[in-house]
């Protein structure tokens, strides 16, 4: 006789199996494209895998595309845009919850207020500023904005609020500067909120479309989703392209994630954050 | 009073000068200047703006276009919201055990929520492809002939709907997961002693203390459905006979394309509006059905 607790294991597994393997048929048939030759790709029926196994799509991509840079603009991007925002929002987040001053909290809701404003508000204004600085199509003028991040804010606020004041009380009677408080002693007890913040921000800078697409215009400037979607412009039915486009701009998040899952899914839960 | 070098006064004005810097350039004078240019017609090119009131408002709200991307992002919600919130519901329950490689089916079901939208907008548009996609192949085992998916007007937002619930169902399941591990376990245990069978056990205990959590889900995936845009612009370019337009790509097609700066301007102030009533109005309904501790 099967043990009650045995179903439940069996069903638990049976079920988790098949619902990822729905999820995991569209990558399973993107790499499969991708492997395909163009002959190959309307067949009726259709190749689960590829009768010949071919790399044409990949050699085409380099060539048609300049999609070796876009792959460093990508990481130099997330990078950068990651350690401008983490940076200017864990400075803001320690003098509102640590150093009182008159306005502060004034101040502090003027931030917040910001989270209400959908970015297709301001992105038209935004564009213009950076239009007549002469700052379109620079990396400068699609990081610019990533300074004021007021949800990075507030949750590193509410992180910092915890920290003891004693701790930094006995700092500053040690002698200690704010400068050397906020290394010393701020950040490294925030470091597993500041990782998974910097990976969500790295994630969604990775995958950020829109506001890419308005101030990239050159192909050797462009990150990798707005690549792909002028390789789709392009080449819009040549799906083993745009398949093997696709799964190279999933494979650097990708391995991340392999190693840093536990972050992934802390950064993940803090919220909605949209690329 | 002159600055001391680590003095308190300093050190403020230092820690928030960048993203002050922020604030004041990139969202509080962009979101006035956005309101100005709204009133105006403007294409950037020719020179200066023209000022026309509000008659770029008008003019939206009196075209049919407007009054079409709200009813496509309706559609959109109607099945995307309860579609989503059954599968990731569903999802978050099985993920809520201690079976052994359950962080592995955790990670299988993320790999959609941290890939782009573009790649997986592009994979699903191959994916329905009516002659040669795969679900309509599968649905041809079973003996169903497939729509034409993003070809067909009916049927193109409900194959953008099956892409989003995709890529949304691990980032839900996700949230309601750490909602359910919240919830105290004791009470599971005095249900069980009364005889609850699972059914019961859902409805009265998971479902009200998970409710605040749902109402979360709620709010931010009708904001994003608002937003739509990554999935419409690379699936359907908002048709067919705009079946799929909605708002993002056309605030985005006016000002970026058609160089309309005014007119893009007020629909997004619209949009704006929109999304800023629907939230109101949840946060009113909210009061009749969730629970919050006390």
């Amino acid at each position: 006789m099967v043990h009650k607790k045995n179903w439940g294991k069996i069903s638990f597994y049976l079920i988790a199996s098949i619902i990822a393997m729905v999820i995991l048929i569209p990558f399973f048939w993107m790499i499969s494209t991708s492997l395909k030759e163009r002959g190959a790709l309307m067949t009726i029926p259709i190749q689960w895998i590829p009768d010949k196994v071919s790399f044409e799509a990949y050699q085409k991509l380099f060539k048609v595309f300049p999609f070796g840079r876009s792959i460093l603009n990508s990481f130099y991007v997330a990078v950068m845009t990651t350690f401008i925002t983490i940076s200017s929002a864990a400075m803001a987040a320690y003098v509102f919850a640590k150093i009182e001053f008159k306005g502060r909290e004034k101040i502090f809701a003027l931030y917040l207020a910001t989270m209400m404003i959908p970015g297709q508000v301001t992105m038209i204004p935004n564009f213009l500023v950076l239009k007549y600085m002469g700052l379109l199509n620079t990396f400068t003028g699609l990081m610019l904005p990533s300074l004021i991040n007021a949800f990075g804010t507030f949750i590193l606020r509410q992180n910092m609020m915890t920290i003891p004041n004693d701790y930094i009380e006995a700092a500053v009677i040690d002698g200690a500067s704010h400068f050397t408080i906020f290394y010393k002693v701020i950040l490294p007890l925030n470091k597993p909120i500041l990782a998974a913040l910097a990976i969500i921000t790295f994630l969604g800078t990775w995958n950020s479309y829109l506001w890419p697409l308005i101030i990239l215009s050159s192909k050797d400037k462009m990150t990798l989703p707005v690549g792909l979607s002028l390789l789709n412009g392009q080449y819009g039915s040549q799906y083993n392209l745009l398949m093997a486009g696709g799964l190279i701009s999933i494979i650097p998040i990708l391995i991340m994630f392999l190693f840093a899952q536990k972050y992934f899914e802390k950064g993940l839960s803090l919220g909605g954050i949209k690329g | 009073m002159p600055f001391k070098r680590n003095g308190k006064r300093f050190i403020i004005i230092l820690f928030l000068l960048p993203s002050l810097f922020g604030l004041i350039f990139f969202s509080l004078t962009p979101m006035v200047s956005s309101f100005f240019i709204s009133l105006t017609d403007w294409d950037v090119i020719s020179g200066s703006p023209k000022i026309l009131g509000f008659s770029n408002y008008l003019n939206i709200l009196q075209g049919e276009e407007f009054w079409r991307t709200l009813k496509n992002t309706l559609y959109f919600i109607l099945l995307y919201i309860p579609l989503m919130l059954l599968t990731s519901l569903f999802v978050a329950n099985l993920l809520n055990s201690k079976y052994k490689g359950i962080t592995l089916y955790r990670a299988f079901y993320y790999i959609p929520v941290i890939t782009s939208w573009v790649a997986g907008a592009l994979i699903w548009k191959w994916v329905l492809s009516p002659q040669y996609g795969v679900i309509n192949t599968i649905l041809g085992y079973i003996g169903i002939v497939g729509p034409g998916w993003l070809y067909d007007e009916i049927w193109a937002m409900p194959g953008i709907v099956l892409a989003s619930i995709w890529k949304d169902v691990g980032f839900f399941g996700l949230i309601l997961l750490a909602g359910l591990q919240g919830i105290n376990p004791t009470y599971y245990e005095a249900a069980e002693i009364d005889g609850a069978n699972w059914w019961q056990k859902f409805r009265k205990i998971t479902l009200p203390l998970l409710s605040p959590t749902i109402f979360f889900v709620i709010i931010i995936s009708i904001i994003n459905s608002f937003q739509l845009f990554p999935q419409v612009m690379i699936m359907t370019e908002g048709g067919p006979h705009g079946a799929t337009q909605v708002m993002v790509e056309r605030i985005y097609k006016y000002a970026f394309e058609y160089y309309k700066m005014g007119y893009a301007s007020a629909f997004s102030w619209l949009l704006f509006i929109i999304i800023f009533i629907a939230t109101l109005v949840q946060l009113k309904l909210q009061k009749s059905w969730v629970k919050y501790g006390t």
